[in-house]
């Protein structure tokens, strides 16, 4: 009571009292309000128009531009382009159209691509933090050397798996054929269909780490206690696994898996610095796709109606995701 | 709590999501063009004096070894102009790879360069877009008039029955290099002349880990410039009087299949060429992996390899028959450079002065000496620099047997639709699997179906 006296205490002082009366009255009586109620909202400010200015505004106009017939012939005074209404999403969802056949394809390949790369990263990065999780010597190196793939520069690393997938140089030849005679011939990674399983490779590669780093860090959560009384109880380190780990680990797994499919269903990079900006039919990821429709075929309309699809796409998947793990972990935690 | 926790999250997500889609919704990016503090003529006629102390902006594209190579290069030549006009020019070499989208941005925003060079293929797909400066004779009377230019360059800057939307800078043709010991070794008095006497030679050639020949089968550009070839040896194009595209033609189909089958089935090209994409063909042919290939202007790239001059000789690519005539002679696209005028340009004068200056003789004969190329200004071409043996060669070809790619608008879509589908026949071709007239229809007509109205 005593904190909200003063303000109820100015408007006693009665109208006529003069401007400046006034201006000292209202003053504080807005600090007030700021402090009590808006200064979470004048915090965020800033914030919020960056994302303005850097995403809802122009994610706005690709919207617009996916309306509309923004080829070439308009693109110096892109908003005199004709308006095409829903046409550049009908050629997009037409399956049985050169168009949409090659989107079709393009989103198989980019979801098979996502699903195994995730898998794999989340499977590698599970294993890792488990079997480092124990103090042992030499641990801490190791944590770092795992590290390594996330902290390089990603055009970096990617141009020397390039080179490490040559067919005629290669490291990756050399051991396979040359070294292990794995292989009858040496085989091309770069083209043809291995050059999925070459971006699939480089994608668990890169990725991996991220779930290293955050299981690791969820594991250092997970009280001792619980896997010593469990050992008490006779519970193996399987037992452990399944009872104890995996189930604290819940939460951070939900974000890891979350955020690496989103990553990689969007991955560019990848695609882009391994093959040019015309990579090989298998490995003919959504967003090199698009790229390719927007800024090599200067059909902006197509590639933005095809990047709204697939924003769309991602956030109903995000939301069944959510909707799916949010309920378990609800009953769970009944 | 449940739902409130869930509405949330989905919020959360959504942000999440929409901000990872947008980073495809809105690539793009703009020019950093900063031209503060200089002055614009207004477009009126401008003496010496009125444009002494502007400033242009000038975008070369990467012709030497490395971008600071070529900025150390233009750097001498441009001073000369500063020096001789008074305008200054702020230079900024941009790669390949990033040149196209970099125009793109600048055409969009109207934020570019007063002066921009462009590959001579996508003259007319940047016409189409209204952002160049038209060439009309009045534009060409300021550098000396069309005449002074070799007519196949001339050709290459713009749609036919147009004004050209650019200014050729560096030409360069297709010559078939060839290994001379190799030659020799292998029994072979005289380079081919037609393609059944260069498969012949290349069988000869292909021993012992060497091939006859080397291609650079992930490329699209360059699949793109011999299948341009040897579809016009066959009297076809790739697209009609209306711009319209005619890939599935049985000569365009026969066209990629005989350049797929240097892998395919005649096996004188290794079936690693099929995933060359970076030059790779030179660096085979430089340390005599491979015996022949067909490249432009070779000469600087195969020297950083340590081969001699004397050791390769060139001559013209082959043709289906000895001694053709006409289109069935062509044994070259016109390759080289433009320089063009942005449309939105706040300097025309000065920057018609610089191209001017870009174009004239002695600067022609210095620029195109130091990358190799071939000046496309014919009184320079005269100058002892390019009285090499290669070079004359390459000349010969581009004033007799080059021909420019169809300038139409949908060019660049020909190269990223056909392009890619030769360089999948290729991967067919290097994993054992056939390559039919069947399949290269196939990949062709796929390629067709998805190039948009003209």
């Amino acid at each position: 009571m005593t904190a909200t006296a003063p303000p109820r205490r100015a408007p006693e002082a009665g109208p006529g009292s003069g401007k400046s009366a006034a201006g000292r009255r209202l003053r504080p009586r807005v600090i007030e309000r700021i402090r009590q109620g808006g200064l979470p909202y004048l915090l965020l400010l800033p914030a919020v128009l960056a994302e303005l200015l850097i995403h809802i505004v122009p994610m706005f106009f690709g919207i617009l531009i996916s309306f509309k017939n923004l080829t070439l012939f308009y693109i110096h005074h892109w908003n005199t382009a004709p308006w095409a209404g829903f046409d550049n999403y009908k050629a997009a969802v037409k399956i049985h159209q050169p168009i949409g056949e090659a989107l079709l394809h393009s989103f198989w390949v980019t979801l098979s691509y996502t699903l195994l790369s995730v898998a794999f990263s989340w499977l590698l990065g599970c294993a890792a933090a488990i079997l480092l999780q124990d103090k042992f010597r030499g641990r801490g190196l190791i944590r770092t050397l795992f590290l390594v793939p996330y902290a390089l520069p990603a055009y970096a690393a990617l141009i020397t798996w390039t080179f490490m997938f040559q067919q005629d140089t290669g490291l990756v030849n050399h051991v396979l054929h040359d070294q292990l005679h794995v292989t009858s011939s040496k085989s091309f990674w770069l083209i043809g269909d291995n050059s999925f399983w070459a971006m699939v490779i480089v994608s668990v590669w890169k990725s991996w780490p991220f779930a290293f780093l955050a299981l690791m860090a969820g594991l250092q959560n997970i009280p001792r206690e619980l896997y010593e009384a469990a050992a008490m109880d006779g519970a193996g380190v399987w037992q452990q696994i399944r009872k104890i780990t995996m189930p604290s680990l819940r939460p951070v797994n939900q974000v890891i898996v979350l955020v690496l499919f989103l990553w990689t269903f969007n991955d560019f990079n990848t695609p882009f610095v391994m093959f040019g900006q015309n990579p090989p039919h298998q490995a003919d990821l959504i967003s090199i796709h698009i790229y390719q429709s927007s800024f090599i075929n200067w059909n902006f309309g197509s590639g933005s109606a095809m990047s709204v699809l697939l924003l769309l796409f991602l956030l109903v998947v995000t939301a069944i995701y959510l909707l799916v793990t949010s309920r378990g972990r609800s009953e769970n935690d009944v | 709590m449940r739902s409130s926790s869930t509405s949330s999250r989905l919020v959360a997500a959504t942000a999440l999501v929409a901000a990872l889609g947008l980073t495809l919704a809105a690539c793009g990016g703009g020019s950093d063009d900063d031209n503060s503090g200089s002055k614009s003529t207004g477009g009126k006629t401008a003496d010496a004096n009125s444009l002494s102390g502007q400033t242009i902006t000038y975008w070369a594209s990467n012709q030497g070894t490395s971008i600071d190579a070529d900025k150390a290069t233009l750097t001498t030549e441009l001073d000369k102009f500063t020096a001789s006009t008074g305008i200054k020019v702020k230079l900024e070499v941009i790669g390949w790879a990033d040149l196209l989208n970099r125009i793109l941005a600048a055409a969009t925003s109207g934020q570019g360069p007063d002066v921009l060079n462009i590959g001579n293929t996508w003259s007319a797909s940047l016409q189409a877009t209204g952002a160049l400066m038209p060439w009309d004779d009045a534009a060409f009377g300021t550098i000396g008039g069309k005449d002074r230019f070799a007519a196949a360059a001339i050709a290459s800057a713009g749609a036919a029955g147009q004004d050209p939307a650019a200014v050729p800078l560096y030409s360069m043709a297709y010559g078939l290099y060839y290994n001379k010991k190799m030659f020799a070794d292998a029994g072979i008095a005289t380079p081919p002349t037609t393609w059944a006497e260069l498969v012949a030679d290349g069988k000869k050639l292909t021993t012992g880990g060497h091939y006859g020949l080397a291609v650079e089968g992930a490329n699209g550009a360059e699949n793109i410039h011999h299948i341009f070839v040897l579809a016009k040896q066959r009297g076809a194009s790739w697209f009609d009087d209306k711009g319209g595209p005619t890939f599935t033609g049985p000569q365009q189909v026969a066209a990629v299949k005989q350049y797929v089958d240097f892998i395919a089935s005649d096996k004188i090209a290794a079936k690693g060429n099929a995933e060359y994409v970076q030059n790779q063909t030179i660096t085979d042919f430089a340390t005599g992996k491979a015996a022949m290939m067909m490249w432009q202007s070779a000469a600087p790239a195969i020297a950083s390899h340590g081969m001699k001059p004397d050791d390769y000789g060139v001559v013209p690519v082959p043709t289906q028959t000895a001694g053709a005539t006409g289109d069935a002679a062509v044994t070259s696209m016109v390759a080289g450079i433009n320089i063009a005028i942005f449309k939105d340009t706040k300097h025309k004068d000065a920057a018609e002065a610089f191209v001017k200056f870009m174009t004239s003789t002695d600067e022609q004969k210095a620029l195109n000496g130091k990358y190799g190329s071939i000046p496309p200004v014919t009184e320079a071409q005269s100058d002892p620099a390019f009285q090499t043996p290669d070079l004359k060669v390459l000349a010969g070809v581009l004033a007799k047997s080059a021909a420019p790619l169809p300038q139409v608008a949908n060019e660049s879509q020909f190269e990223n639709l056909v392009g890619p589908a030769v360089k999948s026949l290729f991967a067919d071709a290097a994993a054992g699997k056939p390559v039919t007239d069947d399949s290269v229809k196939a990949a062709l007509t796929k390629a067709q179906q998805q190039m948009p109205a003209s």
